[in-house]
């Protein structure tokens, strides 16, 4: 197996992360992972040499995006009650970081989770986004102040049910 | 050294908590998290967020890799992966008589695909029972038929020559598909069967051909080149459905 094709594998699993975090559906997500690879694999020629991995989340973040602009004109639909009372502490947290996440306008969520759950810096973020540093910073700030928001809100929520 | 009166701005502090602060301030960032409580909780309060963030999502990382994901099988060409697909699928349907093969095709049939091949069995389904108006644009107008498609959906659409397999363009008309226009054509045989092609922009670049069925209604589909074709038909009749979507696939091959 080429050098090329031996890095691309080795980014398989972090993309599944990053895009089952992105999509939330499981099954959506490894769509979106078998585009990217497609994808990639099929521009092996074109690639010349570079970071094959903010390559790679830059055309799962692309395919992505396209794929919610499809989606945008259909209705959402979301669970009217999932709060399971005998969820442990880490599987109700679980639930709430990805409700929150899910509220995130689709930018917003990619910085978020570029930076914090993928670790990229800011100056690979702003290449996969194609903006300006300052717009990624401006985005994660958004997005850090919407989820704690999202995430105290449903505390406070609780806590008046109780 | 940096005067630890300039006052830390919340750029910095995420900045911090990113390691992307130069190191030369991270001891006035500090200093001043000390000395005010609300920043400190802030930064703890993301510090928390990525936390349980790694605990929500780094299982994905342990799991099995599923196949359809392994370099192996994806590199053999694109392209004609897909065709090879598609021959072993329709091999599968003609020989196998499909019905354990195909329900597992569909099954694993990506979600989004759903809705595209719900909105085609229901525009065969409301269209191929008309009588006076099927279509919208008549069968003998071809080459406007194809223009108009064309210019408002934005991709190629050619109403393909399935004469070699006893069918006449009947027309086509545009509809609204789920994401945008989709285009839908009808032909006809002599003894009155109808069978529906429907095409919508899809977010699958390339996929193998796939079987759905709905009640009478069957479709083989496939993804090609950023579009979906959807081919219905009502009746099983494997055979003839097969013969059709091939007859469909080579000439959108040879149309690239």
């Amino acid at each position: 197996m080429s050098a090329f094709r031996q890095s691309v594998e080795a980014m398989i699993p972090a993309l599944r992360r990053y895009a089952r975090a992105l999509a939330r559906d499981a099954d959506i997500a490894d769509d979106l992972v078998q585009d990217t690879l497609v994808r990639a694999l099929r521009s092996e020629r074109l690639f010349l040499g570079g970071d094959v991995r903010s390559w790679l989340y830059t055309i799962l973040t692309n395919l992505n995006k396209n794929r919610r602009r499809s989606l945008a004109r259909r209705p959402q639909f979301m669970p009217l009650l999932d709060n399971n009372p005998d969820a442990s502490g880490t599987e109700a947290e679980g639930r709430d970081i990805a409700r929150a996440l899910a509220t995130l306008v689709e930018e917003q969520r990619s910085v978020l989770l570029l930076v914090m759950l993928e670790g990229l810096s800011y100056r690979e973020v702003a290449d996969i986004q194609g903006v300006p540093i300052g717009t990624v910073m401006s985005r994660l700030a958004r997005a850090r102040a919407h989820v704690k928001a999202s995430l105290e809100g449903e505390r406070t929520a609780l806590r008046r049910v109780k | 050294m940096t005067d630890r009166n300039i006052p830390v701005t919340e750029d910095e502090l995420h900045a911090y908590v990113d390691n992307e602060l130069p190191a030369e301030r991270c001891g006035d960032v500090e200093a001043w998290l000390a000395a005010h409580p609300d920043d400190a909780a802030r930064v703890q309060s993301w510090r928390a967020m990525a936390e349980a963030l790694h605990a929500r999502y780094d299982s994905v990382i342990d799991e099995t890799v599923p196949k359809r994901l392994e370099i192996e099988r994806l590199v053999q060409q694109p392209r004609k992966w897909v065709y090879g697909a598609v021959a072993a699928t329709l091999a599968a349907f003609i020989v196998g008589g499909g019905t354990g093969w195909f329900a597992r095709g569909a099954a694993t049939a990506p979600s989004a695909f759903q809705n595209l091949t719900v909105h085609a069995i229901e525009a065969h389904r409301l269209y191929v029972v008309e009588v006076r108006h099927p279509v919208e644009v008549p069968g003998s107008e071809r080459s406007h038929l194809q223009q108009w498609l064309t210019k408002r959906c934005g991709w190629v659409v050619r109403a393909p020559e399935l004469t070699g397999a006893g069918l006449k363009l009947v027309g086509g008309r545009l509809l609204p598909g789920s994401a945008g226009p989709a285009s839908f054509m009808m032909y006809e045989s002599a003894s009155g069967e109808r069978f529906t092609i429907y095409t919508a922009k899809s977010d699958a670049e390339a996929t193998q051909m796939r079987y759905a069925a709905e009640g009478k209604e069957s479709t083989l589909f496939w993804a090609d080149d950023g579009v979906v074709y959807a081919v219905v038909s009502t009746g099983v009749d494997r055979g003839r459905l097969t013969q059709i979507a091939q007859a469909v696939y080579d000439q959108m091959e040879k149309k690239g």
